[in-house]
C-alpha cells in the first residue's frame, strides 16, 4: 500500500517532524513503513507500507494520519464534504435490506445530469490530479476516479451504478440458486443461494462488497448515477469472494471489518467529485440501517479498563514513572475512544494501597476499530502508542528444574554414534510418492494421502524414511559424489485419513569408500559388514539382553521389498524387530539409475527408545595376565558363524572373557566348500594367574565345542 | 669373562661382509636383550666397546687390517653402522634410549597429509535448533514436542484463528485427504507452526509453564531461495502469575545476546498474531555489519528475527476448558516463535534454503 506524506499533512498541518522521522515513528508503532521515496521538492514522500491484517482501518491516508495524530498528540482535521443542496424528489429511492443478518447499512444517493468523462482537475484544490499523479494511480473516468479517491482517502469501498439501468429500487439479499450475474470483469457467473448480492426488483446488480455488475456499470452515456456506500458482514463477503475466486480491494476491506459510520462520508466524497463535472443531487441520502448490526459495530457497549491491569500485563517501563493514567487517556482518546473515569472499588483500591493509585474507565470504542473489543485490546493500544522500546528488559523468576524430553538422551546417543561412524545428518522431505510409499511402508495400506499435495511426487506422508534416503543417496551419486554416508532422524506416518500415527525413525544410506582419507592406505569400499557394525554400535547404546540379526526365506515375504533378499538382515533387540538394513535391491537400484552398490537401512526408533540408554558402569580390571589362544579352524560353508559363536558361549567358562572371529579367508589348499577361520580367545581370571593345566583343558573344550558346531582344528 | 673371539674373515666381497656383520649385529642384539641390571650393562659395554678387549676393537684390528684396499671403504661403512647400533643398544639398555643416529634412520616424511577417520556432521538445522533450545533450557525451560499432523482445533481454532478468519489465509496449509466431511475442528492438516504445542502443553499442565518447543512445520508454499514447504520453528511459552511484557522483552533480549553475542541489540515492533496480544516483531542489530548498514540488512542496520507477544486471553480460555487455572485475570504469559532456517542461513551464510533438505554430501560436510 502506498501513502503520500503530502496527503497526510493535509489533515495534520502542525505535524512537527520530517518524513523520515514520521516513517520511523509510525513503524515503531506497528504502522510499518517499508520504503520511503522522495517525490521531489514540495511533493513530500511516498511511503511503501506493510500493515498487518488486523489494522485494516489504517490502510488508507486518513487512517495513517490518525495514527500520526495519536503519536504526536495532534488534532486530526475532520473529514467533511459540503454537498450542494439536493433538489427534492417525488419519492425516496427505494432501498430494502432483506439480508439483515449480513448487511448492516446501505446508503444510496441519486445524482442526475452528471457528465461522465475525464476527471479533470475539478475537485477541491485539484487533489485528485495531484494525489493520483504522485501515486501513479491511473485516471480512468470521473466515476471510477471518485470511488478510487474515496478508497485511497478513507478505505471505504463505494460503487456507482447507472441509475437508469436499475429497475424499481435496491434490494440487498441472498441470491437464488442458479441466478446469473455478469460481473465487471466480464465473467458470467452462476450464483449460489449463499451469495450476498445487491439486486434491483428484477435482477442481481452486483456481488455485495466484492464486485459490481456489468450491466449497470457507468458508461460514457450514463446521465444518472446511484452511489452506493454500505456495510457488509465480513464472513458473508469472504464466503462470496472465495466461492467466486475473487479478491478485490472492496472484499479485502469488508472481510476485515469496515467502518459502519463511513458510508455517508464516502458517499459525499464520490458525489462531490462527480458533481464537479455538472449535475445535481436528487432527494436526501437514503440511509437504511440494521440496528442489531449497528449495536455490534458503531454502538458497541463500552469496555471496562483498569490501570492496574495495564501495569500487571505490561510490567516495567524504562521511565520510572510507569504508565500514568493520563497517558492511557491521551493515547486512547487520540485513537478515537471516549473514556469515562469510574470509581475504583474499595476492595481493589485497598489491594493496591501503597503501590499505585489505580484508575478505571468505561471506554467507548470507535466504529472503525472492530479489532478492539476487549480490555486487552485497549492495553495493546496503550503499549503500542507508548512505544514497545519504552519498556525495560526484565526477566521472570526462574522456573522449576530442567527436564529434558524423555528420549532426548537416546536421540543424542543415536546421533553421536552415527556421526562418529562418519555419517552426516540429513533432513529429507516429509512427503513421498504413493509408489515409494507402497514399496517401503512397513504396514501396507496404512499410508496417508494429502488432500492438496505440492506435487504427485509428494502425494503422501512418508511411511518410511527409506524413500527420502534413497533420493538423497541417488542425488549425490548422480552428481558424481561417489562417497555417500547419510543418516536422518525423522517422523514417519501411518494410519488413515481419520487418524494418523507418528513415530520417530532412523534411516541411513551409504555408498563408495569408507570414511577414511589416507595417502598411504588404499581406500576400501564400504560393505554390508561396515553397515552392520554401525547398526551394532547404535544398538549397543541401549541396554538390552539380546541383539541378533536374521534373514527370512524369500517365500516368507517378510523382507522389505527394497532390500536385496540375500544381502539384508532383520535387526532384533530383545526379540523385537527394530529395523532392517542391507544392500539396496538391484531392481530398485536400476529403477533409480544407480550402478553403485548402495547400502541402506531403517531403524524403528519408537521401539528402540523403549529400551533404556545403557549407562556405563565400571568393572574391576583384572591385574592378572590375560592369555590369548588362537584356534585355526576349517569350516564348512554351510556352517554359520552364529553356531560357532553360540557353541563357544554355551561352554560358560567364566575365564573365557572374550572371543571373536579374527580372520576369515579362503585357502585354495582347502576343499571347495570350506574356508579357514581364525578364532581368537582370551582367558583371564580376576583373582589369579592362570595355570597351564586349566588352559589346556579349556583349549580342548573349545575345540570340542566348535567341532560339534561343524568346524575342525586345522592340522 | 672373556669375549668370544672374532672369527677371521677370508672373503671380502659384499655378500660375505653382509653376512659377517649381520651375524655380529644379531649377537649384539641377543646379548643386549639378555641384559639384566646395571652390572650387566657395564659388562655389555666392556664386551663390545671395551677399548682393549672390546669385540669391535677386535673387528677393526682383525678385519680392517686384513681387508684389501678396495673393500676397506665398504667395510668401514658397515663397521660404523654396527658401532652405531651397538651404541644405540647400550644407550637403550642404560636408559638413555636409542642414539640420534638410530632414530634418524627411522625418519619419515611428516609433510604428507595425515590419515583422517572422517566423522559425520551435525545438520546445521539440528545444530541451530539445539543452540536455541539450549539457551532457553538454561533459563529453566522444559523441552516439549508435538505432532506434525495436527487438527484444525490445535493448529488454528485454539490459537484464536476462528473458522473463516482472514488470518488463516496467511498460512497456506497442507491438508490430509478426505477431511471435507469431518467437523472443522477435527480436520487433519500438517501443522503450519509449532504454536499448537502451546495448547497441548497447557491442557496437560496447570501453570506455571516454561517450555521451549522445537519442531518441523509445513506450508503449501512454492519453493524459492528463502521459502520451503518444509521448515523448522522453535516456539516458547512462559505462563505464571505476574509475567509481563517487559519480561518478554528481557527474555528475548537475553536469548538473542546468548545466540548472537553480547553486542547484539534488540528492538520490538508492534505486530499481529491472533494468539498473542500485544504482539511484537523483534529485530536484532545486524550481525554482519553490527548495525552500520550493509547489503544483508538492506542498509537498515537491523534484521527481523522473530515474532512474539503476550498470550491472548482467548487462548487461555481454550486452555481453561481443561485446566481452569488458566484464568487470564490471575495469570499471564508470553509466547514467541522463530524460524530456524532463517537463523541458520544467517549464521552459516547459506543462500538457498533448499540446501538444507537435499542431503548433498558436499554441503553437509562443511558443518563437521
Amino acid at each position: 500500500m502506498k501513502i503520500l506524506t503530502q496527503w497526510l499533512r493535509a489533515f495534520l498541518p502542525a505535524l512537527p517532524v520530517n518524513d523520515a522521522q514520521l516513517a520511523e515513528d509510525l513503524t515503531l508503532r506497528g504502522i510499518a513503513v517499508e520504503g520511503i521515496y522522495d517525490l521531489g521538492a514540495g511533493n513530500g514522500s511516498l511511503y511503501e507500507m506493510d500493515i498487518t491484517t488486523n489494522r485494516v482501518d489504517a490502510m488508507n491516508h486518513y487512517g495513517v494520519a490518525r495514527e500520526a495524530a495519536a503519536i504526536y498528540g495532534l488534532t486530526l482535521s475532520p473529514l467533511t464534504f459540503e454537498l450542494p443542496k439536493p433538489r427534492p424528489s417525488a419519492k425516496d429511492f427505494s432501498v430494502k435490506i432483506e439480508a439483515e443478518d449480513v448487511c448492516g447499512r446501505f446508503t444510496a444517493r441519486v445524482l442526475r445530469g452528471v457528465k461522465i468523462g475525464d476527471s479533470r482537475d475539478w475537485f477541491a484544490d485539484a487533489e485528485v490530479a495531484t494525489y493520483f499523479g504522485l501515486l501513479e494511480q491511473k485516471k480512468i473516468s470521473n466515476a471510477v476516479d471518485a470511488t478510487n479517491f474515496a478508497w485511497l482517502l478513507m478505505g471505504q469501498p463505494t460503487h456507482a451504478f447507472d441509475l437508469d439501468k436499475i429497475e424499481g429500487g435496491i434490494v440487498v439479499r441472498r441470491a437464488r440458486k442458479g441466478e446469473k450475474l455478469k460481473t465487471l470483469d466480464g465473467i458470467e457467473r452462476t450464483l449460489d443461494a449463499e451469495d450476498l448480492i445487491v439486486a434491483d426488483h428484477g435482477k442481481p446488480l452486483g456481488l455485495a462488497g466484492v464486485m459490481g455488475g456489468w450491466d449497470t456499470m457507468i458508461t460514457p452515456e450514463t446521465k444518472n448515477v446511484l452511489v452506493e456506500a454500505a456495510w457488509f458482514d465480513p464472513m458473508a463477503v469472504r464466503r462470496t469472494a472465495r466461492r467466486h475466486g475473487l479478491h478485490t480491494d472492496a472484499s479485502h476491506r469488508f472481510e476485515r471489518g469496515a467502518d459502519f459510520n463511513a458510508a455517508p462520508v464516502a458517499s459525499a466524497i464520490v458525489a462531490s467529485i462527480l458533481l464537479a463535472g455538472g449535475g445535481h443531487i436528487e432527494g436526501d441520502l437514503v440511509d437504511v440501517r440494521v440496528p442489531a448490526i449497528e449495536a455490534k459495530t458503531a454502538q458497541r457497549r463500552p469496555v471496562a479498563l483498569v490501570l492496574s491491569e495495564v501495569r500487571r500485563l505490561l510490567g516495567t517501563t524504562i521511565d520510572q514513572e510507569g504508565i500514568p493514567a493520563e497517558t492511557v487517556e491521551k493515547v486512547l482518546t487520540a485513537l478515537g475512544c471516549e473514556l469515562t473515569m469510574q470509581q475504583v472499588s474499595a476492595l481493589r483500591a485497598s489491594e493496591l494501597a501503597g503501590q499505585h493509585e489505580d484508575a478505571a474507565w468505561e471506554v467507548t470504542l470507535p466504529s472503525w476499530r472492530l479489532d478492539i473489543e476487549r480490555e486487552i485490546d485497549l492495553i495493546e493500544e496503550v503499549a503500542r502508542v507508548y512505544g514497545y522500546n519504552g519498556f525495560a528488559n526484565t526477566l521472570p523468576a526462574f522456573g522449576e528444574g530442567v527436564k529434558a524430553l524423555p528420549w532426548a538422551e537416546a536421540e543424542a546417543a543415536v546421533r553421536a554414534t552415527l556421526r562418529a561412524a562418519g555419517f552426516h545428518e540429513a533432513i529429507a522431505s516429509t512427503f513421498c510418492s504413493a509408489a515409494d510409499a507402497a514399496l517401503t511402508a512397513p504396514q501396507p495400506g496404512l499410508v496417508v494421502p494429502l488432500g492438496n499435495p505440492l506435487s504427485e511426487e509428494a502425494g503422501v506422508l512418508r511411511p518410511s524414511l527409506a524413500p527420502g534416503m534413497l533420493t538423497m543417496v541417488a542425488g549425490n551419486l548422480h552428481r558424481d559424489v561417489s562417497d555417500v554416508r547419510l543418516f536422518e532422524l525423522g517422523t514417519v506416518f501411518s494410519g488413515s485419513t481419520e487418524k494418523v500415527e507418528e513415530r520417530p525413525a532412523l534411516a541411513f544410506g551409504a555408498a563408495g569408500a569408507l570414511p577414511e582419507q589416507s595417502t598411504l592406505h588404499a581406500a576400501r569400499e564400504i560393505d554390508f559388514y561396515d553397515i552392520k557394525g554401525v547398526v551394532e554400535q547404535v544398538l549397543s547404546r541401549f541396554a538390552m539382553d539380546s541383539m541378533y540379526f536374521d534373514r527370512f526365506p524369500a517365500e516368507a515375504g517378510l523382507t522389505p521389498e527394497w532390500l536385496h533378499p540375500y544381502r539384508s538382515a532383520r535387526i532384533a533387540a530383545d526379540g523385537i524387530t527394530v529395523g532392517w538394513f542391507g544392500q539396496l535391491h538391484p531392481r530398485e537400484a536400476a529403477a533409480r539409475k544407480l550402478k553403485e552398490t548402495v547400502l541402506v537401512g531403517e531403524i524403528y526408533l519408537d521401539r528402540l527408545y523403549k529400551l533404556p540408554v545403557r549407562k556405563p558402569a565400571a568393572r574391576e580390571v583384572s591385574r592378572f595376565q590375560p592369555v590369548r589362544r588362537d584356534f585355526s579352524l576349517v569350516v564348512d560353508k554351510s556352517v554359520r558363524w552364529e553356531s560357532i559363536d553360540a557353541a563357544v558361549a554355551a561352554l560358560g567358562i567364566p575365564e573365557l572373557v572374550e572371543w571373536r572371529a579374527r580372520e576369515l579367508f579362503h585357502d585354495p589348499k582347502l576343499g571347495a566348500n570350506e574356508y579357514a577361520l581364525l578364532l581368537g580367545a582370551t582367558f583371564q581370571a580376576p583373582d589369579r594367574t592362570l595355570r597351564d593345566d586349566e588352559l589346556q583343558e579349556w583349549h580342548a573344550r573349545v575345540v570340542e565345542a566348535v567341532s560339534k558346531a561343524g568346524a575342525r582344528l586345522r592340522s | 669373562m672373556t669375549n668370544e673371539a672374532i672369527p677371521n674373515l677370508t672373503a671380502f666381497d659384499e655378500a660375505s661382509l653382509d653376512k659377517a656383520f649381520a651375524q655380529l649385529e644379531q649377537q649384539a642384539r641377543d646379548s643386549a636383550a639378555a641384559i639384566d641390571g646395571s652390572e650387566a650393562v657395564e659388562a655389555f659395554r666392556l664386551e663390545w666397546l671395551g677399548r682393549k678387549q672390546g669385540r669391535l676393537n677386535d673387528v677393526s684390528g682383525k678385519w680392517l687390517k686384513a681387508a684389501p684396499a678396495e673393500a676397506k671403504k665398504l667395510l668401514g661403512q658397515k663397521f660404523n653402522a654396527l658401532k652405531a647400533t651397538v651404541e644405540g643398544l647400550l644407550e637403550q639398555a642404560s636408559g638413555a634410549g636409542p642414539s640420534d643416529a638410530a632414530l634418524a634412520a627411522e625418519a619419515i616424511d611428516i609433510t604428507l597429509p595425515g590419515t583422517k577417520r572422517l566423522t559425520g556432521a551435525e545438520h546445521p538445522i539440528t545444530k541451530t535448533l539445539n543452540e536455541i533450545v539450549g539457551v532457553f533450557a538454561a533459563l529453566g525451560y522444559l523441552v516439549g514436542v508435538g505432532p506434525e499432523v495436527e487438527t484444525d482445533f490445535y493448529n488454528f481454532e485454539s490459537m484464536n484463528f476462528p473458522p473463516g478468519h482472514p488470518a488463516r489465509d496467511t498460512q497456506d496449509t497442507l491438508v490430509v485427504a478426505n477431511q471435507e466431511r469431518r467437523p472443522l475442528r477435527d480436520r487433519l492438516l500438517l501443522r503450519t507452526h509449532t504454536s499448537p504445542v502451546q495448547m497441548r502443553t497447557m491442557e496437560k499442565q496447570p501453570p506455571p509453564v516454561r517450555i521451549v518447543i522445537p519442531g518441523k512445520v509445513h506450508r503449501n508454499d512454492a519453493a524459492d531461495a528463502t521459502h520451503s514447504p518444509i521448515f523448522h520453528q522453535v516456539e516458547g511459552l512462559c505462563v505464571d502469575a505476574n509475567i509481563t511484557f517487559s519480561d518478554l522483552k528481557g527474555t528475548l533480549d537475553h536469548a538473542m545476546k546468548a545466540l548472537f553475542g553480547s553486542s547484539a541489540k534488540t528492538r520490538f515492533f508492534p505486530s499481529f498474531f491472533p494468539f498473542t496480544e500485544p504482539s511484537a516483531d523483534v529485530q536484532i542489530s545486524c550481525i554482519f555489519c553490527g548495525g552500520k548498514g550493509c547489503r544483508k540488512c538492506k542498509q537498515s542496520g537491523w534484521i527481523e528475527l522473530l515474532g512474539c507477544g503476550m498470550v491472548d486471553p482467548a487462548v487461555f480460555a481454550f486452555a481453561a476448558e481443561k485446566q481452569p487455572a488458566y484464568d487470564p485475570k490471575k495469570i499471564s504469559g508470553f509466547a514467541f516463535g522463530m524460524g530456524v532456517e532463517r537463523i541458520a542461513m544467517m549464521k552459516y551464510g547459506v543462500s538457498e534454503i533448499g540446501q538444507f533438505y537435499a542431503g548433498d554430501m558436499r554441503f553437509l560436510s562443511q558443518f563437521v
